[in-house]
């Protein structure tokens, strides 16, 4: 099976041919076409050709809640998105803490076959931040985990934490802190603290509560020798913590969700829950402090957060309802609209913070690669000048929590190709939404 | 006005209807029949999530005395616990040929929510009865009618609201009510009860209630309010002792003694005798705590008329 991508634009640059012939790209270069005869050709004039996205943080509810989503409805949001490769969060019931949970997520994976499912473990029991999860099985098995979270939770005892900093070691792995005390922000806080919260009297979520606990990991990183990824940064104050850390030279990455790039608190004076997220959106100074870091590197990647939710846990008060909104299918819409159509970043440095990075925070050796012969051709092809317009009810995931409802969002996924596969053409799935 | 939840969705013109109405209400109060005619054959349902002994029965009573048949809700509990969404349950009850919706509800917004659910129903007007820590509207119209009928027209007026602003719905609304009707307002609270983002009210604050009382701080005072102070604050450190907070915020006898002759004591109720409020002043003859349940009845009849009745009518009292 040979695919030809004549006159696509690698990274943004200058358009070529690309042949991808099983899984593998073996020819980049101009008049490819002349000397080949692929069995497909696809007309590539003006759409850029990047790596396929990889996903640091997405949450596809199973096993536990396949009303919300499966692995298969997740997996094909993500494909429609242009990812190729997605990481599960750990936050499932039962909780992804051992090797047979985590091994059963990839194997729904593999079996959906729309993007290569990489299960995140759990750091502690249950999620329950008392003891250690079983964080070298994992390691060890048919997952390979690498990327251990108790996302949704913060862990916030220190030593925990520095324990699992250096067991992790053993096994490659990274944490990844879902930073929150829980002191200064509890289950209720789910407002910035700040005017808007004032106002409307929603229980406050301050800044401070986030960047309190990644000035404390990044110190424990660097006392045990060990690494770090932040989930969803959302504050500047964060930002400049992080900047420091990287500057004395800790192993510390971080990432940032399109909605914090693009969606401000003030939003939440209409006390609807599609915009309840954890951690919260923040005033806009704190969205241009994470667009400018996004742009410097300070952020390493762009990640989800995708977090499905079916409607009766939304159809409550704010304070009642879940914490959580969808990402998947607009994450590149927000990207260029926040970074690329501001300047802040060219197609490069989107395949960089999309694809590059992530892929080798999660340690994924197939993902994230130049585009050049003999690379793996997990490729995402897309239309710079396109739009999206997002309609909820056309989603590929279950659920229909997307906070960009009715927005024209710049830029289009064409088509995605896992292992010179496509699983999105013409930005439709090529084998239809998952049941 | 189609609904009212929030103080802002009165401006000066509207606020100032509802406390003329109010006045003209409140004269029935004296009848031996206190009933008339204007809302016969309506139905509004209180539908309460959080307990509330005075609220609902104002509610209530103003309701019935305009004639309407008022049905009391309870649906006390968590609906997320339940496994029913607030939107089932506001709809459940909105189908049944409700008129209006008297809500009250433990989550801030959650009024405002069912308002936008119930839209496409028979509802013709919601009413927020007080919703979490956000607001209570019908409260600070009747805390301005109170105010109205001691001082006279409010402008330039200088009201003292002391106590738990941070978890206060009543401070909330009657800041912006107060603000619209031309008066000035102190907040006076300890900085851990007083929210975040409260320099941009339209109101001053102080930590220092013998400062403003003086009239040192702000200028002279003209009213003040003492808000309830739940006890449960202490153990998440809002302040350190009961004590401690009497001494620094509490109205002692004392502090009374600071105000001028024409100055009234409001409070919302129900009252902490010896914590915000001394036995003394609360019942001095400058409190004013018992007027102000009479004006909730006579304040949330004219709320109830002008939302179902129609501001154009007149009333025929």
């Amino acid at each position: 099976m040979s695919i030809l991508l004549a006159g696509a634009k690698p990274l943004g640059g200058k358009a070529v041919d690309v042949l991808i012939e099983d899984g593998t790209i073996t020819g980049v270069g101009a008049k490819l076409a002349a000397s080949n005869r692929p069995d497909e050709r696809i007309d590539c004039s003006g759409l850029v050709l990047l790596p396929g996205f990889v996903d640091l943080h997405t949450h596809l509810r199973e096993p536990g809640r396949e009303d919300a989503e499966t692995v298969a409805t997740g997996s094909a949001a993500a494909a429609l998105g242009g990812y190729t490769a997605v990481h599960a969060m750990a936050n499932t019931n039962p909780v992804a803490d051992t090797a047979e949970i985590v091994e059963q997520v990839a194997r729904l994976g593999e079996r959906a076959g729309l993007v290569d499912v990489r299960p995140v473990g759990a750091v502690s029991k249950g999620l329950a931040g008392q003891e250690l999860a079983e964080i070298g099985t994992m390691a060890r098995s048919a997952a390979a985990v690498r990327i251990f979270s108790d996302d949704g939770r913060c862990v916030h005892d220190s030593r925990l934490m520095r324990r699992a900093f250096e067991y992790a070691k053993a096994f490659g792995g990274v944490i990844a802190q879902h930073a929150q005390d829980p002191r200064l922000a509890d289950g209720s806080a789910c407002c910035h603290e700040g005017e808007v919260s004032g106002r409307l009297g929603l229980a406050g979520w301050p800044a401070v509560a986030e960047e309190s606990i990644v000035a404390r990991d990044v110190m424990l990183a660097e006392h045990t020798g060990s690494r770090l990824h932040v989930c969803h940064v959302s504050t500047g104050g964060t930002v400049e913590v992080i900047r420091w850390a990287k500057a004395r030279g800790i192993a510390v990455t971080a990432e940032v969700t399109p909605h914090h790039l693009l969606l401000t608190c003030d939003l939440l004076s209409s006390y609807d829950p599609v915009f309840k997220v954890n951690p919260p959106l923040r005033p806009d100074s704190d969205v241009q402090a994470l667009r400018a870091a996004l742009a410097d590197g300070t952020l390493d990647a762009v990640a989800t957060d995708h977090a499905p939710h079916a409607p009766h846990d939304k159809d409550h008060a704010f304070g009642d309802a879940a914490f959580g909104m969808l990402g998947l299918q607009t994450a590149l819409g927000v990207v260029a609209e926040s970074m690329v159509s501001t300047g802040l970043l060219n197609w490069a440095g989107v395949a960089d913070r999309m694809s590059v990075r992530p892929a080798a925070i999660g340690g994924l050796v197939t993902h994230g690669r130049p585009i050049e012969p003999g690379e793996p051709a997990n490729l995402t092809l897309i239309d710079p000048d396109g739009s999206y317009t997002v309609d909820a009810d056309a989603l590929a995931s279950k659920s229909r929590n997307t906070p960009f409802a009715g927005r024209t969002l710049p830029a289009a996924v064409v088509a995605t190709f896992l292992r010179g596969r496509a699983t999105v053409r013409d930005g439709k799935l090529v084998d239809g939404i998952p049941a | 006005m189609k609904h009212l939840l929030s103080a802002a969705d009165v401006d000066r013109d509207e606020a100032t209807a509802i406390l003329d109405t109010a006045t003209r209400m409140h004269a029935i109060q004296d009848r031996e029949v206190k009933k008339l005619p204007p809302l016969r054959g309506r139905t509004i349902v209180n539908l309460f999530f959080e307990d509330s002994t005075r609220t609902r029965s104002s509610f209530e009573i103003a309701g019935k005395w305009l004639s309407a048949d008022v049905i009391n809700v309870s649906a006390k509990g968590s609906s997320v616990s339940k496994g029913e969404s607030l939107r089932d349950t506001a709809l459940t009850v909105a189908a049944m040929g409700v008129d209006a919706l008297v809500v009250r509800h433990n989550a801030s917004g959650a009024v405002q929510r069912i308002a936008g659910w119930v839209s496409g129903c028979s509802v013709r007007a919601v009413v927020n009865a007080g919703d979490g820590t956000h607001e209570h509207p019908t409260q600070a119209l009747l805390d301005a009618y109170t105010l109205r009928n001691r001082l006279g027209d409010l402008e330039g007026r200088h009201v003292v609201i002391v106590g738990d602003i941070t978890h206060s719905r009543v401070a909330r609304s009657n800041v912006l009510l107060l603000h619209t009707l031309g008066a000035r307002v102190t907040l006076v609270a300890p900085p851990t009860l007083l929210p975040s983002g409260v320099a941009t009210w339209t109101c001053e604050t102080s930590w220092d209630l013998d400062a403003t009382l003086s009239g040192k701080a702000f200028g002279d005072v003209d009213a003040v309010m003492m808000l309830r102070v739940q006890r449960e604050r202490m153990s998440g450190g809002y302040f350190a002792t009961e004590r401690e907070y009497a001494i620094n915020y509490g109205l002692s006898p004392q502090r009374l003694d600071m105000l001028a002759e024409h100055v009234p004591v409001l409070h919302p109720g129900p009252m902490n005798r010896g914590l915000e409020i001394s036995s003394v002043a609360a019942d001095s003859p400058r409190s004013v705590v018992l007027d102000q349940v009479q004006a909730g009845v006579a304040v949330r009849m004219a709320v109830l008329y002008r939302l179902l009745a129609g501001a154009e009518e007149e009333v025929a009292v």
